[in-house]
């Protein structure tokens, strides 16, 4: 059994400890929010925050995160309000929108440590793979959620 | 329903009795205009339906139903649309949800056809869900006549409020609604033609969008179902393969394990799941798990070895002759300048981000069935066909697909995860495949050879021109995706040959964005350019001269304002820096195959660094509108979705076969385009042609790759005649 806190809230899981963080959420909690892409930290369709880090979900143990923090798109903000979130709506950024929960959560992450982040820190940090090639779309809603989060 | 509404109602007042979050927090399931479950009614036990298509709830609030499916190009938005501008209703108050496949079938295929291929959302349902929601509008209206005792030309609508003009009185549609719902018409009415419209042509933001940027869309893969079990499955690897044994012992002890199974049958590649209480305990699991394969006759086949015998066959007779003018042949003889070039392109992955998945309930009166289906009606056929249960009492819950392309309308992974549920004695099982197994399980874009001969004039122009293609698997009535594009030139030339062979491999291949056209249009394209060169004349000035609107090509006169536009656009003609340059394409999709047509042109800026290395800068891609476009906020995102697409498979994809199998597996030997290798898209809209268009789904894809490579060509003078380009060493001097 371990224990594990996502979204502010406190789980005790009958999981192996080498069980992927990403299955945990997924089958053992229930959050379908984060995705299934790759497997081996390739795409990033898996990202979650462990204490406001990007991690890819898929390759991190469960047993890792025992006492830490994690977010879950599901977690981000009350309502679906997080700046990232209200910018995506007003440029609908996703298309398939697969990858997208780990996108705004690689974006959340990077806000949080930049909050005016220039192109060349979004081409950076943000290597989450999209097969619909809604990437000009994400970096414009990066800019969009760093004024929206500047005037909040 | 009305219970969990008042539920929802019940924890925002708590919350702001307490003080709590802002108002708007936890919505009562009424406000949302999709349910991350689209499958599911949101329509209320007091909402009254006007039509299969169409309900309405006493406060106005208009549900809409919607037979395709949801996979990235904003259908539900597109569908809701075409309705709505006959239904005069208030679209601030539209909602939308999928239709009911099981009643399709209960109600002789009410929904017309639950397709989603083709970019034929648009083109084919535009006059029957016009129709129905002037339908239902007039059965409205009809329901105000009665109500007023007045003449129907007395009446005008708008936003869902009726008025009677001569008094001013009005009645909302959902005061009308009963009585709506009991009316005939005598005759269908009439519906409005491209000019009349006023909500279609608007850019409309996506119904679409709100459930994917919270988590709650349910995609396939999402499905959860109480007592499900999770199953990890593994087919032949050699396709066309047994399962000679498997050991169960050696895993059913592992944790979680519920079963081991088997499973084959018609259309099914055979193979083995495990079954557990979670997707990683049978995922481990069937890792562990000892099979032995028949292979069958194709363990040594190789791709390698197809291209081999198709480049054979450009020189072996008997050849499917398509299109004879003059003599070409003995034009090529008597040449004094011949240009000729031999083509290919490798078999290509959908690549899709959601693994393909499928989750199905098997009991002995009734199947229900969950994924993300291009295809739910063959998808159903095809669920009855292997449990015996008549399709009235299958249940296909349809859910957002994580990409298409092409790909989820094979039905692989609904028969797949039917034949396993069916031995799990009526528990609902989950299968999902891992990203290997999805990658090497594919119904893939067919590898395509081909040659094109041309003999020039001294003016540069053709005199004859011969094309042989060689396709491999092509699995479509009258070859149509081989020859596609290929067999009526749209370039003058007086001597013309095409013909074609076809070849089988053991490969399953499939439809792939743009069926056909990007393979051909690679070649024709490209072809075209080498003739530019050739002739010693601007690659954009020398299709426009052959472009010269005749008889034979009327189209012509509309092709060249495309093509004139992108030019424009792109600034083509202009210096660049060295080691930058530009290359055109154009064409237009399903020309000659269909009456409707979308004719594009693609212009691509490119960067080549001396060591080789590719930078595709900005691609700028006119299109041809006709008369409206439903929704250009969608269609742009169409284009930008294509040339992503368009352009990873030219870079730097290719699925090759190795001992009978798939050598690529995960994204580090099946790439993606990166964001740092995405160009600037600049969508151009052109009023060329008066007829609706053909659609936008998979209309641009055929172009990025001539015109990328034609732009590298001039850089580095390099001709790309084989992709993909990471093969091929681009240094230059």
């Amino acid at each position: 059994m371990l224990s594990l806190r996502v979204n502010r809230k406190a789980y005790n899981v009958d999981v192996e400890p080498e069980t992927p963080l990403l299955w945990v959420l997924r089958d053992t909690i229930g959050l379908t929010g984060t995705k299934f892409g790759c497997g081996m930290a390739l795409c990033g369709a898996c990202t979650v925050h462990v204490n406001g880090k990007t991690v890819r979900s898929c390759v991190t143990q469960a047993s890792q995160v025992v006492g830490r923090e994690i977010t879950t798109i599901e977690g981000l903000s009350p309502n679906a309000q997080h700046p990232a979130q209200i910018a995506w709506r007003e440029g609908d950024v996703p298309a398939c929108g697969y990858c997208q929960s780990g996108q705004i959560m690689a974006a959340a992450a990077l806000l949080a440590q930049k909050p005016n982040p220039t192109d060349a820190d979004i081409e950076r940090e943000m290597t989450n793979l999209c097969r619909c090639g809604t990437y000009p779309r994400i970096r414009q809603a990066i800019h969009r959620a760093a004024q929206i989060a500047g005037k909040g | 329903m009305k219970r969990e509404i008042n539920r929802r109602q019940f924890v925002v007042t708590a919350l702001a009795a307490g003080g709590g979050m802002a108002l708007g927090f936890a919505l009562p399931k009424s406000a949302a205009k999709i349910s991350g479950r689209p499958w599911e009614s949101l329509a209320g036990k007091g909402d009254i339906e006007v039509g299969p298509w169409v309900v309405i709830a006493p406060d106005d609030t208009v549900t809409l139903r919607i037979g395709q499916s949801e996979m990235g190009q904003g259908v539900m938005t597109s569908c809701a649309k075409l309705l709505a501008e006959e239904l005069e209703c208030d679209w601030s108050k539209v909602r939308v949800e999928y239709v009911s496949v099981n009643r399709h079938f209960r109600e002789n295929k009410v929904y017309k056809r639950l397709v989603t291929t083709s970019s034929s959302s648009v083109r084919l349902g535009r006059p029957y869900l016009q129709q129905a929601g002037a339908s239902a509008r007039e059965r409205l209206m009809a329901a105000a006549e009665q109500t007023w005792g007045v003449p129907r030309l007395e009446l005008t609508v708008k936003d869902g409020v009726i008025t009677h003009t001569p008094t001013g009185r009005t009645l909302r549609y959902g005061q009308v609604v009963q009585k709506a719902a009991a009316i005939k018409l005598p005759a269908e009415p009439p519906i409005k033609t491209p000019d009349q419209y006023t909500l279609l042509k608007k850019p409309t933001k996506l119904l679409e969008t709100p459930p994917k940027v919270d988590g709650s869309a349910v995609y396939g893969i999402d499905v959860r179902l109480p007592g499900m079990l999770y199953a990890a499955a593994k087919a032949s690897p050699v396709f066309l393969g047994k399962v000679k044994k498997y050991d169960a012992d050696a895993v059913k002890n592992r944790p979680g394990v519920h079963s081991v199974v088997a499973f084959s049958g018609p259309e099914i590649e055979a193979g083995v799941a495990v079954v557990a209480d979670s997707y990683w305990h049978a995922k481990s699991a069937l890792d562990l798990l000892p099979i032995e394969w028949d292979e069958g006759a194709h363990g040594n086949d190789s791709s390698e070895d197809y291209f081999k015998k198709s480049r054979a066959a450009l020189d072996q007779p008997g050849a499917k002759v398509v299109t004879k003018t003059g003599d070409a042949e003995a034009a090529l003889k008597n040449a004094v300048k011949v240009v000729e070039a031999v083509y290919e392109v490798p078999y290509l992955d959908h690549a899709v981000m959601e693994p393909y998945n499928c989750a199905a309930q098997v009991t002995p009166d009734r199947v229900d069935v969950w994924v993300g289906s291009q295809e739910p009606e063959r998808a159903t056929e095809d669920a009855s066909k292997i449990t015996g249960v008549p399709v009235e009492n299958i249940y296909l819950h349809n859910c957002f697909l994580g990409g298409g392309f092409g790909r989820r309308g094979n039905q692989d992974d609904v028969r797949q995860a039917v034949a396993i549920a069916k031995q799990l004695g009526g528990r609902p099982v989950k299968v999902i495949w891992s990203r290997e197994e999805t990658t090497r399980h594919g119904y893939y874009r067919p590898m395509r050879v081909s040659r094109f001969r041309a003999a020039l004039a001294p003016d540069g122009t053709p005199l004859a021109w011969t094309t042989r293609l060689i396709g491999v698997d092509e699995n479509y009535p009258g070859d149509e995706q081989a020859i596609r594009g290929l067999h009526r030139l749209p370039y003058r030339a007086p001597n013309q040959l095409f013909d074609y062979h076809l070849q089988r491999t053991h490969v399953p291949t499939g439809p792939w964005t743009s069926v056909g056209r990007s393979q051909n249009e690679f070649f024709l394209e490209t072809f075209v350019d080498e003739l530019a060169h050739a002739a010693g004349k601007d690659p954009y000035q020398y299709r426009r001269a052959l472009l010269d609107p005749s008889p034979q090509f009327p189209l012509g006169k509309a092709w060249i304002q495309v093509l004139d536009a992108v030019a424009e656009k792109s600034g083509w003609g202009k210096p660049q820096p060295k080691g930058t340059g530009m290359g055109i394409a154009i064409g237009d999709s399903r020309r000659v195959s269909r009456k409707e047509i979308t004719i594009c042109a693609v212009a691509a800026r490119v960067s080549v660094s001396q060591k080789g290395e590719v930078r595709a800068e900005r691609f700028d891609v006119a299109i041809d509108t006709g008369p409206f476009l439903v929704n250009p906020l969608a269609a742009e995102r169409q284009v930008e979705m294509q040339v992503a697409m368009g352009l990873a498979a030219t870079w730097k994809q290719e699925i090759t076969i190795e001992k009978g199998r798939v050598v690529q597996g995960n994204f580090d030997s099946y790439p993606l385009l990166r964001a740092t290798e995405m160009p600037e898209v600049n969508v151009h809209w052109v009023r060329a042609t008066d007829e609706p268009i053909a659609g936008l789904g998979e209309e641009v894809v055929g172009w990025v790759a001539p015109a990328i490579c034609n732009a590298i060509f001039a850089v580095t003078g390099k001709r790309i005649r084989s992709l993909p380009l990471k093969k091929h060493d681009l240094s230059w001097t």
